[in-house]
């Protein structure tokens, strides 16, 4: 039986090696292309680089400016990085209030909120897009705003259910300490929600990074986020398509990818399997 | 002290901000989504009242959105199993004491972090050059292509994701219930349909739900791997609600029509799952 089970494992582990490596193909294909000349790439796309077909990395210093690619990575990491902290910090409040204010408009906004979670994006993207016109919300700052909006389902359905959990003593010893509710927040509530606020936050953070069609509706043209300079580069008219260049740019849109999920693997999938609950 | 008396007029400093961008974002655009269904409209400010003519027009115009809809639902059906089957074996065998399980595990759900766009284009581009490489074809010459493409893609994307959801089900069968079945003698089909599949019921009825959600609603994947290439036959329904808004003339009512059917369509079965998974709660 140990003999079997011995056996069993090495087959295993051999099966799983070869799937793994399988699994790498796409992303290695792409790597290994970004450093071949245009000519090889639709030539010869299996071939790894040689002598020949080597261009060192001009692909990346060509491809990347002529798309002006890296002020897309920069708003990206601006529009991300800045909606992810709001989200954080609105929603979780907004939580606390809701999960301990008993009032009917509390309710309303509950279910209205969770009710959002189902509507697919379709559904609001044209009249969105009008509404962040309208108000002049239609640049980077602004669809901060939209994303805490649309984005606020998610997050206030799952911090609501974790501040339930807290025992609501704590609080009322606070205040009855004198303590005014903005300092029982951010000294007492805040502090214990703060592992569902790094899942939140993962969440939120591979939503957005990765979101296309709403920043293309909602942003005025002259911005630009990594999805739609990407999108644009393959669509628009930038004359023969340099298909190195193009290799150059995706390897840099997935490297920021890699290296969060390098630091932030436990969280991130303990993330998704707590994101998994909305279901 | 009452906390819920005490924290009720600090609403303008806990809830507002949130309500405000609630109602900015969701609330406003979703009511005038759902009143310009039925109406003709090129901006929102010129909208007049046609009933539900928009609705007839979706399905009467042409036959792209039944098209849509019937590419949607088999991409969906197809792609649902073969991912839920898939990433169900990949958690049977890493939850098993092999070598590099957790390498395993973070390879398998690396691109589970990669969005859409990109994602298409990776794939593109190697589905292309294999199709080159085998039978000078690309992925326009046929739409079994774009469809077989379009499933192996999600199977990539989303496997990894449903493995760690499985793993986390498989985890929680408690030891004694594999033990009993052990004595019992039970060998390994046993045991998995009698036992395991059993015991992780609630997993998989969220996988099948978020799979099935997530296909449905398929729109960047779709976009970047064939843009509904050869002539719309590879369009799902959000490709085709997009297209009706921003690339045919005067067709604003129409394409909102249509996303309010598609809106509804993704409530109802959200709406199932929720009772399936009620029902089963209280069964276990």
């Amino acid at each position: 039986m140990k003999e079997r089970n011995k056996a069993f494992n090495v087959v295993g582990f051999l099966a799983m090696l070869v799937l793994a490596i399988i699994w790498l193909v796409p992303l290695a294909l792409i790597l290994m292309n970004s450093f071949k000349g245009n000519l090889f790439i639709s030539q010869s796309p299996f071939a790894l680089p040689n002598d020949a077909s080597y261009v060192g990395t001009s692909n990346y210093s060509s491809g990347l400016s002529k798309a002006n690619f890296f002020v897309a990575v920069g708003w990206s990491f601006f529009i991300t990085i800045a909606s992810v902290a709001v989200i954080i910090l609105v929603t979780s409040m907004a939580a606390w209030y809701i999960a301990r204010v008993k009032a009917w408009y509390t309710s309303v906004l509950y279910y209205l909120l969770v009710f959002s979670m189902i509507v697919p994006f379709q559904m609001v993207m044209f009249t969105m897009s009008k509404v962040a016109n309208m108000t002049h919300l239609d640049n980077p700052f602004g669809i901060i705003v939209m994303y805490a909006g649309f984005g606020a389902g998610l997050s206030v359905f799952i911090f609501t259910g974790f501040v339930r959990s807290i025992p609501i003593e704590i609080e009322e010893a606070a205040m009855i300490d004198g303590a005014s509710a903005w300092k029982v927040f951010f000294r007492v509530i805040f502090p214990i929600l703060r592992p569902t606020a790094i899942t939140i936050a993962v969440l939120n953070a591979m939503w957005i990074w990765n979101d296309y069609l709403l920043p293309t509706l909602v942003l005025t043209t002259g911005y630009k986020t990594i999805p739609m300079a990407v999108q644009q580069y393959m669509t628009g008219s930038y004359g023969r398509k340099d298909m190195g260049g193009f290799m150059a740019m995706l390897v840099v849109a997935i490297i920021p990818i890699i290296i969060f999920y390098l630091f932030g693997q436990k969280y991130i999938i303990k993330g998704v399997a707590a994101g998994a609950v909305k279901g | 002290m009452q906390v819920s008396k005490y924290l009720r007029k600090w609403f303008p400093l806990f809830a507002l901000p949130t309500t405000l961008a609630f109602i900015l974002a969701f609330v406003v655009p979703f009511a005038m989504g759902l009143y310009l269904s039925f109406t003709k409209f090129t901006t929102v400010t010129n909208s007049q009242w046609v009933g539900v003519s928009n609705y007839v027009q979706a399905f009467s115009e042409n036959k792209d959105f039944l098209n849509a809809l019937w590419f949607s639902l088999r991409f969906t059906v197809v792609s649902a199993i073969l991912v839920n089957v898939l990433a169900f074996a990949l958690a049977l065998a890493l939850t098993r004491a092999l070598k590099g399980t957790n390498v395993f595990r973070a390879i398998f759900f690396l691109p589970n972090l990669i969005g859409g766009i990109v994602l298409g284009y990776v794939w593109q581009l190697l589905i292309n050059a294999l199709l080159g490489k085998f039978f000078s074809q690309d992925l326009t010459y046929d739409s079994a292509y774009g469809f077989w493409g379009l499933v192996i893609l999600v199977n990539w994307q989303m496997i990894g994701y449903m493995m760690v959801i499985y793993i986390a089900g498989i985890q929680n069968i408690s030891a004694d219930v594999i033990e009993a079945a052990d004595i019992d003698g039970a060998s390994f089909w046993p045991k998995l349909i009698h036992v395991t599949i059993p015991m992780v019921a609630s997993s998989v009825t969220i996988c099948v739900f978020l799979t099935v959600a997530n296909c449905l609603k398929l729109f960047d994947q779709n976009l970047a791997l064939t843009a509904g290439a050869p002539q719309n036959q590879t369009e799902g329904l959000a490709l085709n609600i997009f297209r009706t808004f921003y690339l045919i003339r005067n067709h604003q009512g129409v394409g909102q029509a249509k996303a309010v059917i598609f809106f509804v369509f993704v409530a109802v079965i959200a709406f199932l799952q929720l009772r399936a998974t009620r029902s089963k709660e209280l069964d276990g």
